[in-house]
């Protein structure tokens, strides 16, 4: 079973979100247990820097040898910095999920009520497997 | 709910991701597929194909009766060789594709896929009931466990005394492997040399692990059907439901050398493929590889320079081999190059390439 850590919020589409206590610029990526469920990653589609987003908005997507996801903006905000690294090789997403394989950085606008925290997450996913 | 295999129990053990593929709960990948894939074209593979169905003709007219029920000739093949075939409707659309192996002088099996064996079961008893042949579907009792890779051939020979350098590809003899009776064919579905091990389902386990044993030496790994699915893409061989379908002829699929028109006597399909043989169809099946990182799928769009639709992906995946996307699609005939896929809105570029995309060293 892949590791949900205490520290990040969540959405229902596999993501995971960080910063939301320090600050106003949010790093996202997807979670270990999406990055499992879709297999090797092959391409990474990442969001333009400067471009703002609205939650729930199709932003980017990842393609795994099997399947094609896209990625939706977590909160709204623009898009501060994307992961240059991630794209050059995208089997960070299964190697390190919450750490090098991060997607892209917002820059929050609004708020970001609809997350989920780990708990809630952990819920989820143990609902789903 | 899906049907398991006899060997769930080892891919659960495995920590498999297990996915329904027609019926059955089958091992998707027990790591990376990449790896699996690899392992295959390097070293070694062990697949579970026990979905596959096992289909048994017997009886003094059991060639006769699949020359009728079936587009080969297949009362002209040896006893120990295997040939590959196909089974299509009245009216030429292909209803599966087969292997057959005559054990016997009045004994076959005919080897179907998990998504077609009870159609095709079906068809062959109808077929087979004016000949003096039994048709029996004995795919439940039938395991069947693969052995692909470069190294396949030094990890089998650890296993069985039968004679692995005589048996040629296409060809299955009756061997004892690890002290199991086994059906031991030279074929598979992966583009390299390989063994496909037909055991009573009460069997698959322990030679499961007898193989797993021998294996280790040599680099071989389980694997799921994900690599199986790029391994016989990057082979150029077609899938059923992708490349092949009730629509398609053997013609249209580019595999009319498969249809025998030579043999004796009518065969079902004959009349409505016989004025096809010398029409060339209308679309070809081609290799696409993209230019870019992003993947053709089933379904995908083909277009031309000017935006045309101009034939569609059946099959597509990140090839391993070749760094690059691969696809399978059927494609207007016309101009070649300029084409591109349509993924999700956009004009991916792809070039035009001869199938396969893969061909092992001899």
């Amino acid at each position: 079973m892949s590791s949900i850590p205490d520290d990040l919020h969540y959405t229902k589409e596999h993501e995971w979100i960080s910063g939301i206590d320090d600050g106003l610029t949010l790093t996202v990526g997807i979670t270990a247990y999406a990055a499992e469920a879709l297999g090797d990653v092959v391409y990474v589609q990442v969001p333009e820097v400067g471009a703002t987003v609205s939650p729930g908005d199709a932003v980017g997507e990842v393609e795994s040898t099997k399947s094609v996801s896209d990625i939706f903006a977590p909160v709204g905000g623009e898009i501060v910095e994307v992961n240059q690294a991630v794209v050059d090789d995208p089997s960070l997403v299964n190697s390190d999920s919450y750490g090098e394989g991060w997607l892209f950085r917002v820059r929050l606008e609004g708020d970001a009520d609809d997350l989920l925290s780990a708990e809630e997450y952990t819920a989820l996913t143990s609902g789903e497997s | 709910m899906s049907r398991p295999t006899p060997l769930r129990g080892v891919h659960e053990t495995l920590g498999a991701t297990l996915t329904d593929f027609a019926g059955w709960l089958m091992p998707l990948r027990y790591g990376s597929e990449s790896t699996e894939h690899n392992a295959v074209r390097q070293a070694a593979g062990l697949f579970d194909l026990s979905h596959m169905g096992e289909i048994f003709v017997t009886g003094p007219q059991a060639g006769e009766a699949l020359d009728y029920a079936l587009v080969g000739h297949l009362s002209v093949l040896e006893p120990g060789r295997a040939r590959y075939t196909m089974i299509v409707d009245p009216s030429g659309g292909v209803l599966d594709d087969l292997i057959v192996y005559r054990l016997a002088d009045e004994e076959f099996m005919v080897v179907a896929n998990a998504s077609n064996y009870p159609r095709v079961a079906a068809e062959l008893t109808e077929r087979a009931k004016a000949f003096d042949a039994a048709v029996e579907d004995r795919s439940e009792q039938y395991a069947l466990v693969a052995v692909q890779g470069p190294h396949s051939r030094a990890i089998l020979g650890e296993l069985t005394d039968a004679d692995l350098d005589g048996l040629k590809y296409y060809a299955g003899l009756p061997a004892t492997v690890a002290g199991r009776e086994a059906l031991l064919a030279r074929t598979g579905y992966t583009g390299e040399d390989g063994f496909e091990l037909f055991v009573a389902a009460g069997d698959a386990e322990p030679l499961w692990a007898a193989l797993t044993e021998a294996g280790e030496p040599y680099g071989l790994r389980p694997a799921g059907l994900s690599a199986r699915d790029t391994l016989r893409l990057e082979a150029g061989m077609p899938l059923y439901g992708n490349e092949l379908s009730a629509d398609l002829t053997p013609f249209d699929a580019g595999l009319g050398r498969v249809v025998r028109f030579d043999k004796p006597g009518d065969f079902v399909g004959r009349a409505a493929l016989e004025p096809l043989k010398d029409v060339p169809p209308s679309r070809r099946l081609v290799g696409l590889v993209a230019t870019g990182r992003r993947v053709p799928r089933h379904g995908y769009p083909v277009v031309s320079a000017d935006g045309a639709v101009v034939g569609e992906v059946t099959s597509g995946a990140p090839s391993q081999s070749l760094g690059r996307p691969i696809a399978m699609a059927y494609v207007d005939e016309g101009p070649s190059t300029g084409l591109a896929v349509d993924i999700r809105g956009s004009r991916e570029p792809v070039d035009v390439v001869e199938l396969p995309f893969y061909r092992r060293k001899k």
